[in-house]
């Protein structure tokens, strides 16, 4: 389910929020509702922290990953990494990198199988990615953007990129990705589409200024109607009753 | 530019987006919304003047651009159209793209204008849009049109210039300032009288204004009184004719004058003998035998005003015989003068008697012998001023020089047009004068003429305009000799643009 939500009167809510299939990231706030709408959508299923990242509200845009692990930037406080250290399942790797680009938000877009990166990014840092999320490394721009953090937002099911990418650059992404991905926007024609959302797997959010049409755009590429949180459990649970009996 | 070095480059083409607010598959644009809903959501002509209210002049056709200004302009025409467009407020926040008319009935008192515009919105998406604007046209007769339709016996203020003098020559100067200086562009008549000239205005501050003028030109007083003509007591309505009775001070250019001894001590024991050499809003007198000028402005005249010993009509020609230079030549204010003792007799003296008179005189510097010069005699006038006899022990000279004399050679050119020639104001003459009176003022003019050539500083307020009828003959070159004129490049073109001046070409 795709859910519209504000920050604090900010519709920018994939800034301060990162979603994953494994744990979900929130900025402490001043007002609670925010954070009481992603623990009402999943707290049963995953856990919802409340964090800062080098003391600011931004995390979305600051920190990259997946149900592998998570990415800090070089500024992130110790306090603030055991903190994560602490929250998150045993099984995400938590892992601090120093890099010069310390948006690692803007500049990295990841699933839990493949991650398009800034063309700038160090070496180093681009082994760490491959290392610590486990994914495939591409260096990509979208629509000529080279922060392609900001200008894509793609799950294991789908992805919704730029809506001034061109059709064989959606192609290409495509084939990269292994997901089928549509051009659009969010917010009311914002183009700065990870900004305006955060999603994964089975849930999205959106900011309040998204219109119907965006909302049903973003259900369906990244399918969210059919998916539920339950299925996935439900076939853990099926193996698991199976191993019982 | 990639393409042009043979680099290969993969083609680029545009996809579509969803239209985020209808859901309409558009190619991607700043907005991300379709033309439609950008449209419903903004309105770039929104402060942009819809109905606007012209002043259109029904006499004259034209249009007022304010404060002042009024344009001519034809329905559907290209002046019309930028006049229109100017008109509007706000036009800075968008960009023109287009303008048109679209047809109303001419009698309909309504312009209509179709625009494009151009605006940029939501984020760097230009939107264009076209909207008519309507000119409401509101007659209201222009200036010049509203004068000329004016009934000039209903006027409220006027203004009485006299100069208690025998002669026209001031007002003829003054007449010339006036039209330089478009002073009298508001009198809805004007009125040449005996001794004046009356001018009349619709408006009582167009009279003060034409009085204040008067007042920065000639040395006057002026007083001013008001009849009540009608009276409204239920709205405290008065209406009231005003008249302005200004007079000018009878000292002219020229004039000698015996000032009144307490002026002369006051003026530092200057004279009393004394020519007055301009006049201006004062008037500067110049002691012939000291070369000590002096000014007087209106209220230090009015205070004693005195009257002139002898005006220039009673200038008497004479002959120099002799000069003898006393002091080296002086520039006083602009003018140079040189003290000199000089021999002169009469004209009218020659062949009858051998009477000779030395006298001294300001005019050193361009008199030689044989010439000719203008001069008070006198050694024969019968003065009967208060003046001089209050002045104790005062020797009269013989004669006092005022300037040199160009008869001679004036002769010779007597009824040749000048190649110049002065503009004059649009007066009413009474009816009932003689001849002799018309006889009169035309010689009058022909002499303020002849100082406008002889005096450069006279000339220097007023505009003189190329004669177009004059036909420069060789003959008057060769013999015009130190005959002072004017030099042509003095002279302005006159300016026809009048359709009725205009004569007929083929």
């Amino acid at each position: 389910m795709a859910t519209r939500i504000q920050f604090e009167n900010n519709c920018e809510v994939g800034v301060f929020s990162k979603l994953t299939n494994a744990y979900c990231l929130v900025a402490i706030g001043g007002s609670e509702s925010f954070y009481s709408v992603f623990e009402g959508e999943l707290a049963d299923v995953i856990p919802v922290v409340k964090t800062s990242i080098a003391g600011t509200r931004i995390i979305g845009r600051l920190c990259a990953g997946n149900k592998n692990g998570l990415l800090l930037p070089h500024t992130t406080t110790d306090q603030e990494l055991q903190h994560l250290r602490n929250s998150l399942p045993d099984q995400v790797v938590v892992q601090r990198i120093e890099e010069r680009l310390s948006a690692l938000g803007n500049c990295i877009a990841c699933n839990d199988h493949v991650a398009l990166t800034h063309p700038d990014l160090d070496k180093e840092t681009e082994e760490m990615i491959a290392d610590v999320l486990g994914v495939e490394v591409f260096r990509q721009t979208i629509a000529g953007n080279i922060l392609v953090g900001s200008y894509c937002a793609f799950s294991n099911r789908g992805g919704l990129v730029h809506p001034h990418t061109s059709i064989e650059d959606l192609d290409e992404l495509s084939t990269l990705l292994q997901v089928p991905l549509v051009a659009g926007t969010v917010n009311r024609g914002s183009e700065v589409i990870a900004a305006g959302m955060t999603v994964n797997d089975w849930a999205a959010f959106c900011g309040s200024d998204t219109t119907a049409t965006e909302m049903s755009v973003i259900e369906s590429v990244f399918k969210l109607r059919e998916a539920q949180p339950s299925s996935i459990v439900d076939e853990m649970r099926k193996s698991l009753i199976d191993s019982y009996v | 530019m990639a393409e042009d070095r043979g680099m290969f480059t993969v083609q680029q083409t545009v996809g579509s987006v969803l239209c985020c607010k209808c859901g309409v598959p558009m190619a991607p644009n700043a907005a991300n919304m379709c033309v439609k809903c950008l449209r419903s959501e903004v309105d770039i002509t929104e402060g942009l003047q819809k109905h606007v209210i012209i002043l259109h002049c029904p006499e004259c056709n034209c249009y007022l651009q304010p404060p002042k200004t009024w344009i001519k302009a034809e329905l559907e025409s290209k002046e019309l159209l930028t006049f229109c467009v100017k008109r509007l407020k706000n036009m800075n926040r968008v960009r023109l793209v287009h303008a048109e008319f679209v047809w109303t009935e001419p009698h309909s008192k309504r312009i209509k204008v179709r625009l494009r515009v151009q605006k940029e919105v939501l984020n760097g998406a230009i939107l264009e849009q076209a909207y008519v604007v309507e000119y409401v046209q509101q007659e209201h007769m222009c200036e010049s049109c509203s004068r000329i339709q004016a009934n000039p016996d209903q006027w409220v203020a006027s203004v009485q210039l006299r100069q208690h003098v025998p002669h026209r020559r001031t007002f003829f100067y003054l007449e010339q300032l006036i039209l330089k200086h478009d002073a009298a562009a508001h009198a809805i008549k004007i009125k040449q009288m005996d001794q004046g000239i009356d001018f009349f205005f619709a408006n009582r501050s167009h009279g003060v204004k034409f009085v204040e003028f008067i007042g920065k030109v000639a040395p006057v007083r002026s007083r001013h009184d008001k009849q009540l003509v009608s009276h409204d007591p239920k709205s405290n309505n008065y209406n009231y004719k005003y008249t302005f009775s200004v007079e000018i001070s009878p000292i002219c250019r020229e004039d000698l004058i015996c000032l009144p001894p307490k002026v002369a001590v006051s003026l530092g024991n200057f004279g009393p003998l004394v020519i007055c050499t301009k006049i201006s809003n004062s008037i500067a007198l110049l002691d012939p035998f000291t070369l000590r000028q002096c000014f007087l402005d209106a209220d230090q005249y009015w205070r004693t005003s005195f009257k002139s010993l002898l005006t220039s009509r009673q200038l008497v020609e004479y002959i120099v015989l002799d000069v003898e230079m006393v002091s080296a030549e002086v520039n006083i204010s602009g003018t140079k003068y040189a003290l000199a003792d000089a021999q002169v007799a009469r004209v009218s003296d020659f062949g009858n008697n051998d009477r000779i008179f030395s006298i001294r005189t300001h005019l050193g510097h361009i008199l030689s012998p044989g010439d000719y010069a203008l001069g008070y005699d006198l050694f024969s006038a019968n003065t009967n001023d208060m003046e001089l006899d209050k002045h104790r022990g005062l020797i009269l000279p013989d004669a006092i020089l005022v300037r040199k004399s160009f008869e001679e050679k004036r002769q010779r050119k007597r009824g040749k047009a000048r190649p110049w020639k002065l503009k004059t104001l649009n007066m009413e003459v009474d009816e009932n004068r003689n001849r002799a009176d018309e006889e009169k003022q035309n010689n009058e003019y022909e002499q303020f003429l002849r100082d406008l050539e002889e005096n450069p500083d006279l000339r220097f307020n007023i505009s003189l305009y190329r004669n177009k009828d004059y036909q420069p003959s060789e003959m008057a070159s060769v013999t015009d000799g130190e005959l002072p004129s004017i030099p042509l490049d003095e002279l302005l073109a006159d300016l026809d643009l009048s359709d009725e001046e205009m004569e007929p070409v083929a």
